[in-house]
């Protein structure tokens, strides 16, 4: 392990650049570690955002190494190159500047997917019965530990060739809702999913799969939905 | 576009898919199998003329083809050339209509 790190970030909105700064390497020391230290000693100017520090929040994911990360539970020994490391803000989204990326499209997006539970029962009613081991209770369990990190929106190739495509995290939201017998606005959320800017135009390239840090399929939902919106199509109820 | 519309032409782009699977499969079997020992056109034109099962297998395997080059193409104009709308979606009509006409012209010509 070499003393220094190397490291190269980006600096500035779309048309900034990379510029390069040497960190001390650490045992166990991750990529948001290495971004920290820069800021608070070798340059207080750099904007990056993070909260929890522990893979629970979503709010610190950047492009490391080309890759889009969740930056606190990156081990620099995992993805650094030769003791060299680029940092750059998530793919897809609109840099504000530096690693900052701005994520108003990414969750305006879950909430043209439907994202929103509706239910019709009061606080006067019984609890919904949902027996845990069911096919439909599985399938929302699979998907729904997304914190929205928006490493499968930067991940995803369909995204940067269709701006307009609702993405794998809004999607698999949609898909965990699908899956909830208590919801009451199936017939909307369907065809919010619908059409070529929404579940249809995944090409099933598996990029978010490949990188969701939870590990969870949002291919897999996207299947789902795509299954259940040809299925309303065809019975005319789309 | 309705969105039920885009989801109708997604099911026939996979349908004609799994068609087109089928029918890609039994024509080069038929291509390997047949050409084995030579075979001249005029050799291939006395097993085909008048057989009514071939004339059904390449109608239908022309008839897929027409259904799903188009859709897909449609994709293709969305995502790479950013082209959409009625525009598109009128040229590939036209496209699906040249298909079928020229596929058909040759079923024609070689089963009669």
């Amino acid at each position: 392990m070499s003393a220094v790190l190397k490291v190269r970030v980006w600096r500035g909105g779309a048309r900034g650049a990379y510029r390069e700064y040497e960190v001390p390497r650490r045992e166990s020391q991750t990529v948001l570690d290495v971004v920290t230290h820069i800021q608070r000693a070798l340059d207080p100017t750099l904007a990056y955002r993070y909260a929890c520090r522990v893979g629970m929040c979503g709010s610190c994911a950047m492009t490391v190494n080309g890759a889009p990360r969740w930056t606190c539970r990156t081990h620099v020994d995992k993805v650094a190159r030769d003791g060299r490391l680029a940092i750059g803000p998530l793919r897809n989204l609109p840099v504000i500047r530096d690693l900052v990326a701005d994520m108003r499209e990414f969750f305006d997006k879950w909430a043209r997917a439907q994202g929103q539970f509706k239910g019709a029962r009061t606080r006067a009613d019984d609890f919904e019965r949902i027996a845990p081991g069911s096919e439909a209770r599985r399938r929302a369990d699979a998907a729904i530990e997304c914190i929205g990190c928006g490493v499968c929106y930067a991940a995803c190739d369909v995204v940067a060739a269709n701006p307009g495509y609702l993405g794998p995290a809004a999607l698999n939201r949609a898909w965990t809702l699908v899956n909830d017998a208590r919801d009451t606005a199936q017939g909307a959320r369907l065809r919010a999913v619908a059409g070529d800017d929404a579940s249809l135009a995944c090409h099933t390239h598996m990029s978010c799969t490949e990188r969701c840090p939870k590990a969870l399929s949002p291919t897999e939902g996207i299947a789902g939905l795509k299954r259940a919106v040809a299925r309303a199509a065809l019975q005319g109820k789309l | 576009m309705s969105r039920r519309a885009e989801t109708l032409l997604w099911v026939a782009q996979r349908a004609s898919a799994a068609v087109l699977g089928i029918c890609v499969l039994v024509h080069l079997a038929t291509i390997i199998y047949a050409v084995q020992g030579g075979l001249s056109g005029a050799e291939i034109l006395a097993r085909t003329r008048g057989n009514s099962a071939w004339s059904a297998f390449y109608t239908v395997f022309v008839l897929a083809v027409a259904v799903h080059a188009p859709i897909g193409l449609r994709a293709v104009l969305a995502e790479w050339l950013g082209w959409r709308g009625r525009a598109r979606d009128f040229l590939l009509v036209s496209f699906a209509v040249l298909l079928a006409g020229m596929g058909m012209q040759a079923v024609s010509g070689v089963i009669g």
